[in-house]
C-alpha cells in the first residue's frame, strides 16, 4: 500500500484526440453524479479519515512545503513561529468554506485560532480529496463494523484515484470537514504530543494542549512549531478518537472569515487580474447556437487596429488578441462571423416547455420512485382528483465575474491561471484539450468571483483559452464579455410538472402522483418530505438540446417550487391553514417540525391567521443537502401591481453548525439568489440562441428589492448538512404561496413577477 | 493625457473613447476595479471622480479632466489604515466572493460623504450595485455601522 503513490498514476494518461472548443462538456457521469447526487446524502460511517493517510504525504510535502516550515499532515503546515496553515482541497466560491474547514482542524488540535491561516491545496493528484470520493463510493450504505477498517482502506484508495477536488453539492463541511479535517487535526495532535513526550522524557498521557501550546504538569511547554519536525517521527494510525460535540471550542463559534480582508482592499486576484510579461487579452465570440460551428470569418476588419496582436479562429469561435481588453473587444465586435448553427438552429424554449407540459401529461414516463398504489387511487378518483400544472424556465448563473482564464504554452508545458470548482479535474481536462500529459499542466489558483455551479464540469472557457493560446507564444487572458457569458452558459433546465392528488375525509392527501420533466440531480430532489401512504413520482427526459449545468441546489430549485406550491394548494383545498396542514403531515418528523415551528414563530404566523391581517405570508419547507430549511416570505402587492418581498424568515437545521455567522450568511445568500430567480429569472432560446444578453434583460434583485432576512439556526445534533445550497430551494414557493394569500391568485409559472398581479384588495 | 489616480499623476496614451475602466485596469494595472457588465448596469467598476461615484466601464477617459481626482479601491485605505467603510465591511463579514465589493465600497464611501447618516430609504436609492452572492443585508448593516464610526 505504501509504495503505490510513487508509481505516478498520471503516467497512465494518454493524450486524447483533438476536439473543438464549444464541444459538449465532458461530464464524466460518475463525477457529476458524485457531486450532485450521492454526496448530498453522504454516508454515515463514523471513521474519521485524515485527508491522505497513505504515503502521498511525501509528495504533498514536496508540493505544499515552504522553507523552514513543516507539512505535518496533508492538511496542515506549521511554521517555526507557530503559524498554522490549513491546506484544503476545495475551491471557495465565496461561501467561506476554507475558514470553516480550518475551524474544524483547529478545534481537534486545540490550536490557537489567531495563528491559523488557510491555503488552497495544489491541483495535483497527491491532493485528491479522498474523503469526498470515499463518501461517493460508500453511497448511503453504512459499512458493517467488522468490515469497516478494510472497506475503508480500499474505498479510500479508489477514491483518491478519482482525481477529485470538486466543490459543490454543499459537501465541503459535511464530508471533507467532518470526515477528513477532524482526523487531520487529531493526527497532528497525535504527532505533536508524542514529540513533546519524547523530548521531555514523560509519558504521552501527561502531555496536554492548552492555549495552543503543548504543556506538561512540570511546567514545561512548547509551541507547535518547536515540535513539528520531531513529530514527523510518529505515524498516526488510520483511526483516531475524535472529540465529541460537547467539547468543541472553535467549531460553533462565529469566527471571521480569513479570506475577507483582501476582498475589501482590491488585492484579491481573480483570473482577469493576472498580469504576466507579454500577456495579451482575448475577447471571444463563439457560435450563439449550442453545438454550432464557425463557418467562415473575414478577419481583416479586426487586423491592423491599434493594440491588436492577432486574430485567431477555432472550430467554434473567433477571438482577437490585443494589449488591452477593450481594444480586443472592439476589434472582435467589428467582425461579421458566419455561423453554421447545426442541428439546434430552431431551438425554442417556449416550444420546449410546451413539450415538457405535454410529456408530463402523457404516458410512458420513467419511474422515479413510488410507495403504495397512488396511480390506482388517482385513476379511481377520476375528475375528483386535484390536478395542477407548474413550469419553470431556463436560468443562467450570471456570476459577477464573467468566466474566463489565463493560458500560456511555454517550453512544452501549459500553465493555467483560473478558478475552477474542481481544479484537479480542470488540470486533466486541460491536458486532454492541449494534447499534453497531465504532469505537463500546472493550474495556478485564482479567486472565484462567484460560480453557483457554472465553474464545475462545464469548462468551455478553459478549452477556449487553450485553443486560443496554442496559436501564440504569449500568455492569453481570456475574458468573456457579459453578453458572451450569458448567451454561452450551461443553464438550469426548464421544467414542467403535472401534480395530482386525492384528499381523504380529514383533508390530508391519500394519494399523490407527480409527473415532471427533466430529472438531473440529486436523486432525492423529487421526494416529498411528508408522510404519504401512496405516492408515485415519474419523469420524462425531455429535450436536452440546451446546454445543461448544475445551478445552485440543482433539481431542488424546481422541485422545491413544485412540491411546496402543490402542498399549499392542497391545504387550501382542505380548508386548512398551510402551516398547520404541513405540521400535520410532518408529525412523525421531529427535525422538520422544529424547523417549521421556528420559522412560523419568527414570522408571527399566528397573527397572519387573524381575519383582516394586513400581513400576507407564505411558507415553504425543504430538506436538501442534509439541511432542513423553512422559509416564510411576506409579500406586498404595490398599487401598480408589482410584487415586493419586504421580509423573509429562515429557520434551518444543519445538524451541527461550524461557523454560525458563515452559515447565516449562506442562508441570506441562498434566499437572495433564489429570490432573483423566483421573481425575474428567465432565459429564452429563440431560433437556436439565447435572447437575454445582460443585466438589463436578465434582471437582478438589488438593495431596494432585497428583503430583511432573519435567520435562526437549530442544531438538532443530526449528521452535519450543507450550507451553500439549502437556502435556495424553499423561497420561490414561499413567495408564490404568499401571493396567493394576498390576492387569491395562484402563480404556477416562474418567474413570478412576469404575471399580471392585481393590486391587493 | 494626464490622469490623477489615488493622488498619483499618470501619463497615458490611449484613445479618448476608451472607457476609464480599461485605462485603470489594463494600462495602469490597478486591477481592484472590476469589469462585469460593461454597460453601467451593475456598478462593479465604480470609482470616484472628485468624490462622485462613476461607473467607469461606460465613462470615456477623454471626458475626465486632467485636474479631476480619481479614487479607486487601491486608494481607499490611507497610509495602510483601512477606511471606516472597509473596517465596517470586515466587521459585518460583508464580502462573499468579493468580486463586486470594490464597487460597493466606493459607492458606500460616496454615499457617506454626501449623507453622513443615511436612512434605509437613502441606502436603497443610492446603493444600486448588483451583488450575486446576496451581501445586501450586510452592506446595509455595514453602512449604518460606518456612519456611526
Amino acid at each position: 500500500m505504501t509504495d503505490r503513490d510513487n508509481a505516478s498514476p498520471e503516467s497512465d494518461e494518454t493524450p486524447a484526440a483533438e476536439t473543438p472548443s464549444g464541444r459538449p462538456p465532458r461530464k464524466g457521469p460518475s463525477r457529476r453524479l458524485l457531486i450532485l447526487g450521492g454526496l448530498a446524502v453522504g454516508g454515515g460511517v463514523a471513521i474519521g479519515a485524515g485527508l491522505s493517510p497513505f504515503s502521498r504525504i511525501d509528495e504533498q510535502r514536496r508540493l505544499a512545503g515552504r522553507p523552514g516550515e513543516t507539512v505535518l499532515v496533508s492538511a496542515l503546515r506549521i511554521a517555526p513561529d507557530d503559524t498554522l496553515t490549513v491546506i484544503y482541497p476545495h475551491a471557495d466560491m465565496g461561501v467561506g468554506n476554507g475558514t470553516a474547514l480550518a475551524q474544524i482542524v483547529a478545534d481537534e488540535l486545540d490550536a490557537d485560532w489567531d495563528r491559523v491561516r488557510i491555503e488552497r491545496a495544489p491541483a495535483e493528484l497527491a491532493f485528491a480529496n479522498g474523503a469526498l470520493g470515499q463518501a461517493f463510493l460508500r453511497g448511503e450504505n453504512e459499512i458493517p463494523a467488522p468490515m469497516a477498517g478494510f472497506a475503508w482502506l480500499v474505498t479510500r484508495r479508489i477514491a483518491e484515484e478519482m482525481r477529485l477536488q470538486i466543490t459543490g453539492g454543499s459537501t465541503a463541511i459535511p464530508l471533507t470537514g467532518m470526515e477528513g479535517m477532524r482526523h487531520a487535526g487529531a493526527s497532528a495532535r497525535y504527532m505533536l504530543t508524542r514529540a513533546a513526550a519524547r523530548a521531555w522524557g514523560v509519558p504521552v498521557s501527561e502531555v496536554a494542549i492548552e492555549g495552543g501550546r503543548l504543556v506538561h504538569a512540570s511546567g514545561r511547554s512548547a509551541g507547535f512549531g518547536e515540535m513539528a519536525e520531531a513529530g514527523l517521527a510518529f505515524t498516526p494510525p488510520a483511526r483516531l478518537p475524535l472529540k465529541s460535540r460537547g467539547s468543541y471550542r472553535v467549531i460553533g463559534k462565529p469566527k471571521q472569515r480569513l479570506d475577507i480582508p483582501p476582498k475589501v482592499t482590491g488585492e484579491a486576484m481573480y483570473s482577469g487580474d493576472v498580469r504576466l510579461p507579454g500577456m495579451l487579452f482575448a475577447a471571444i465570440r463563439a457560435c450563439p447556437t449550442p453545438g454550432g460551428t464557425l463557418a467562415s470569418c473575414d478577419t481583416s476588419p479586426a487586423e491592423g487596429r491599434r493594440g491588436v496582436a492577432k486574430v485567431v479562429t477555432t472550430p467554434t469561435a473567433v477571438a482577437v488578441l490585443a494589449d488591452n481588453f477593450w481594444r480586443a473587444r472592439q476589434a472582435v465586435e467589428a467582425l461579421d462571423p458566419q455561423w453554421d448553427p447545426g442541428a439546434n438552429r430552431s431551438l425554442d424554449s417556449t416550444a420546449v416547455i410546451a413539450a415538457m407540459k405535454a410529456s408530463a401529461a402523457g404516458e410512458g414516463l420513467k419511474k422515479d420512485h413510488s410507495r403504495g398504489k397512488a396511480g390506482v387511487e388517482i385513476a379511481a378518483a377520476g375528475d375528483k382528483a386535484i390536478e395542477r400544472v407548474y413550469t419553470a424556465p431556463y436560468l443562467a448563473h450570471a456570476a459577477m465575474e464573467t468566466v474566463g482564464c489565463v493560458a500560456h504554452f511555454k517550453d512544452g508545458e501549459l500553465h493555467v491561471w483560473g478558478a475552477f470548482q474542481d481544479a484537479l479535474s480542470a488540470k486533466y481536462q486541460a491536458a486532454k484539450t492541449a494534447r499534453l500529459k497531465p504532469q505537463q499542466v500546472t493550474i495556478h489558483h485564482t479567486e472565484m468571483g462567484g460560480a453557483f455551479g457554472r465553474r464545475g464540469f462545464t469548462l468551455d472557457y478553459l478549452d477556449h483559452a487553450i485553443d486560443i493560446a496554442r496559436q501564440t507564444d504569449a500568455p492569453v487572458n481570456l475574458i468573456y464579455t457579459r453578453e458572451e457569458d450569458m448567451t454561452h452558459d450551461f443553464y438550469r433546465n426548464a421544467s414542467a410538472a403535472r401534480m395530482r392528488a386525492v384528499l381523504g375525509a380529514d383533508g390530508a392527501p391519500t394519494a399523490i402522483v407527480h409527473a415532471y420533466a427533466e430529472r438531473h440531480d440529486p436523486p432525492d430532489a423529487s421526494h416529498f418530505p411528508y408522510a404519504l401512504e401512496n405516492v408515485e413520482v415519474r419523469y420524462s427526459t425531455g429535450d436536452n438540446a440546451a446546454p445543461w449545468g448544475a445551478w445552485r441546489s440543482v433539481d431542488h430549485s424546481v422541485q422545491g417550487f413544485f412540491i411546496e406550491s402543490f402542498i399549499d394548494e392542497l391545504a387550501h383545498e382542505a380548508g386548512e391553514d398551510p402551516y398547520t396542514y404541513r405540521r400535520r403531515l410532518l408529525s412523525d418528523d421531529a427535525r422538520s417540525l422544529a424547523v417549521l415551528d421556528a420559522a412560523a414563530e419568527m414570522s408571527g404566523w399566528a397573527d397572519n391567521l387573524a381575519a383582516g391581517s394586513p400581513r400576507k405570508l407564505g411558507i415553504s419547507i425543504r430538506k436538501s443537502f442534509g439541511t432542513i430549511v423553512c422559509e416564510v416570505a411576506e409579500v406586498v402587492i404595490r398599487n401598480d401591481g408589482s410584487l415586493h418581498v419586504p421580509n423573509v424568515w429562515v429557520a434551518a437545521d444543519p445538524g451541527l453548525v461550524i461557523n454560525p455567522n458563515g452559515f447565516a450568511q449562506q442562508m441570506e445568500s441562498g434566499v437572495i439568489y433564489g429570490l432573483t430567480a423566483a421573481l425575474y429569472g428567465e432565459i429564452n432560446f429563440v431560433d437556436g440562441a439565447v435572447k437575454q444578453r445582460n443585466f438589463w434583460d436578465y434582471q437582478m434583485v438589488r438593495m431596494a428589492d432585497c428583503p430583511r432576512i432573519e435567520v435562526k439556526i437549530i442544531e438538532s445534533g443530526a449528521k452535519t448538512g450543507g450550507a451553500g445550497e439549502p437556502g435556495t430551494p424553499p423561497i420561490a414557493a414561499a413567495v408564490a404561496n404568499a401571493v396567493f394569500q394576498a390576492t387569491g391568485e395562484r402563480l404556477r409559472d416562474l418567474p413570478l413577477a412576469k404575471a399580471p398581479i392585481r393590486a391587493a384588495v | 493625457m494626464k490622469l490623477t489616480i489615488n493622488g498619483a499623476v499618470h501619463d497615458v496614451d490611449v484613445e479618448p473613447e476608451m472607457p476609464l475602466l480599461w485605462v485603470i485596469r489594463d494600462e495602469l494595472n490597478l486591477t481592484g476595479t472590476k469589469y462585469s457588465c460593461g454597460v453601467a448596469a451593475c456598478g462593479a467598476c465604480t470609482v470616484l471622480v472628485d468624490g462622485q461615484p462613476v461607473r467607469s466601464c461606460s465613462f470615456p477617459v477623454g471626458g475626465v479632466s486632467e485636474t479631476a481626482a480619481i479614487t479607486t479601491i487601491e486608494g481607499v485605505a490611507q497610509g495602510g489604515a483601512l477606511s471606516r467603510v472597509q473596517q465596517a465591511w470586515i466587521e459585518h463579514q460583508t464580502p462573499q466572493c468579493g468580486f463586486c465589493q470594490s464597487g460597493q465600497i466606493l459607492a458606500a464611501t460616496a454615499l457617506l460623504n454626501e449623507i453622513p447618516q443615511p436612512t434605509d430609504e437613502e441606502i436603497d436609492a443610492r446603493m444600486s450595485n448588483i451583488c450575486r452572492c446576496g451581501s445586501y443585508p450586510r452592506i446595509r448593516a455595514a453602512i449604518h455601522a460606518a456612519a456611526k464610526a
